[in-house]
């Protein structure tokens, strides 16, 4: 059985660039000049799966999702 | 009833009249033949039509993901947003029966017993009176709704459309990336959103087989596209276009024709420029574009005229797509604004802008891929195309300064002003 495979989404509607994500996981969220997150490309590695779940949680508009990959 | 045979197939007849009413519509058409649903989808998938509202999605493949749903709603998008754009209204005016059936045809299709009829304030009269004349004969199974679009350049957008309809933020795109419009949109039903053309396009395929269809256009782009060609006549006009024919012969352009048009803008606003020479010899199909960076968009051609300084013209269509952005997500609220003044500097005070054009390809880096919808992209393409293809006028502008003010050419209306 393979491991569930993960990509992080920011909802940029929901998102007021309060920060909380690049905070938690630098490893793959940066801030641009407005202070709003720019997602690194590709999957979450699994090693920093539970991680990007917490950080999900901690958004305070709740604007950063996991999302499972098919196949 | 015979199948039209030349290029004109949505504009065969149109000229002799001025609207095609129901009645003169059956004469020329003929009534709709009566195909359940599996017989329809399948005629779409096998005539190869794509999606003529710019995004040039296979229709078929659309229509089938929207069928599996339950209960799905229809809606022919008219909406037209785009201001270089006029084929919807024109098909909507002259020929709105082929529209109609198109829809009908869909609604068939994919099940759906509900139809809204998504337009621009200049079509209601158009499409009302049309649906009078179909409500009398009573011919359609499925219900027509008109919904008015607002006047916003994202308002034929599909998630835009969908919350019109819903009577929610009209116009106004969502964050849909998770949920699709296919599977939740009007009313939470699975929703199909069509362009009209590419509608009045099923009308005919309905009627005469994707073996018909395909007789004109390409392997990947058959049949033929309307196209609202500004700057080649002293108002913009509107052509139907064999798909795949280049764009120099289906419009006529002779070489000395060329000499006067500095670029060619391709796919609007959200499209990008190209040298006129490699415009006017591409194979006019999405993916010839695609090929190049560039769109066709809606069917939407510019032709640039020399004496104009594309550097102002650019600006202002610039600054009006900041104005006509929806406000919603960060990165193109912040960067499509920083992105237009630095623009306004290359074309008027060139000396201010520092670090001459080195920026803007950082800034579009910045918002391409980062909203709810395509539009900061498409914002990043017009851009990034304008600095390659006017690159040199550029240069001029950082060494001499700007231009002499001449009458502003492409059409850019006032900006509705963003619901903030």
């Amino acid at each position: 059985m393979s491991r569930a495979r993960f990509r992080l989404v920011v909802d940029p509607v929901a998102c007021d660039g309060a920060g909380v994500c690049a905070e938690l996981l630098p490893e793959i969220i940066s801030l641009d000049p407005w202070d709003y997150p720019i997602v690194g490309p590709g999957e979450v590695p699994p090693s920093l799966v539970d991680l990007a779940r917490r950080a999900t949680v901690s958004c305070p508009r709740l604007a950063l999702h996991l999302v499972r990959l098919e196949g | 009833m015979t199948a039209p045979t030349g290029p004109a197939r949505l504009l065969d007849g149109i000229g002799s009249a001025d609207v095609i009413r129901l009645e003169a519509h059956l004469a020329r058409w003929g009534a709709l033949p009566d195909l359940p649903a599996p017989s329809l989808l399948e005629a779409v998938d096998q005539s190869g039509l794509r999606g003529h509202g710019g995004a040039w999605f296979p229709v078929g493949t659309k229509w089938r993901s929207v069928a599996a749903g339950r209960s799905p709603v229809v809606v022919a998008n008219g909406a037209e947003g785009e201001p270089a754009s006029g084929k919807d209204r024109l098909l909507l005016h002259h020929a709105p029966h082929l529209v109609l059936d198109g829809a009908s045809v869909a609604a068939t299709a994919v099940g759906s017993g509900r139809v809204i009829v998504h337009v621009s304030e200049d079509s209601v009269t158009d499409v009302t009176a049309a649906l009078a004349e179909r409500a009398r004969r009573g011919s359609d199974r499925c219900q027509f709704e008109v919904v008015v679009a607002p006047d916003r350049f994202l308002s034929g957008q599909e998630s835009a459309a969908v919350n019109t309809v819903n009577g929610r933020t009209p116009g106004i795109p969502s964050f849909v990336a998770l949920r699709p419009v296919r599977d939740q949109g009007v009313a939470g039903r699975p929703t199909l959103v069509q362009n009209v053309e590419s509608l009045a396009h099923v009308a005919l395929i309905a009627r005469y087989g994707p073996g018909w269809f395909r007789s004109v256009g390409t392997h990947d782009s058959p049949g033929t596209a309307l196209v609202t060609v500004t700057g080649l006549w002293e108002s913009p006009r509107i052509v139907e276009v064999p798909l795949g024919t280049t764009l120099g012969s289906a419009l006529g352009i002779t070489p000395a024709r060329a000499g006067g048009i500095q670029a060619v803008l391709l796919g609007g606003y959200g499209g990008g420029w190209l040298p006129t020479a490699t415009a006017l010899s591409l194979p006019f199909t999405e993916e010839a574009a695609r090929g190049l960076g560039t769109s066709i968009g809606a069917g939407v051609v510019v032709l640039l005229p020399t004496g104009v300084c594309p550097l102002v013209e650019a600006a202002r269509v610039v600054r009006y797509l900041e104005g006509e952005g929806a406000g919603q997500c960060g990165p193109c609220v912040n960067g499509l604004d920083v992105l237009a003044t630095q623009f306004e500097l290359l074309a008027h005070r060139p000396h201010s802008l520092r670090g001459g054009t080195s920026a803007f390809p950082v800034l579009c880096g910045l918002v391409e891929g980062r909203g709810a919808c395509h539009h900061p992209d498409g914002v990043a393409r017009f851009v990034r195309s304008a600095l390659d293809v006017f690159g040199d006028h550029a240069a001029l502008h950082l060494q001499r300064g700007p231009c002499q003010t001449t009458r502003p050419f492409l059409p850019v209306p006032a900006t509705a002003g963003a619901v903030r």
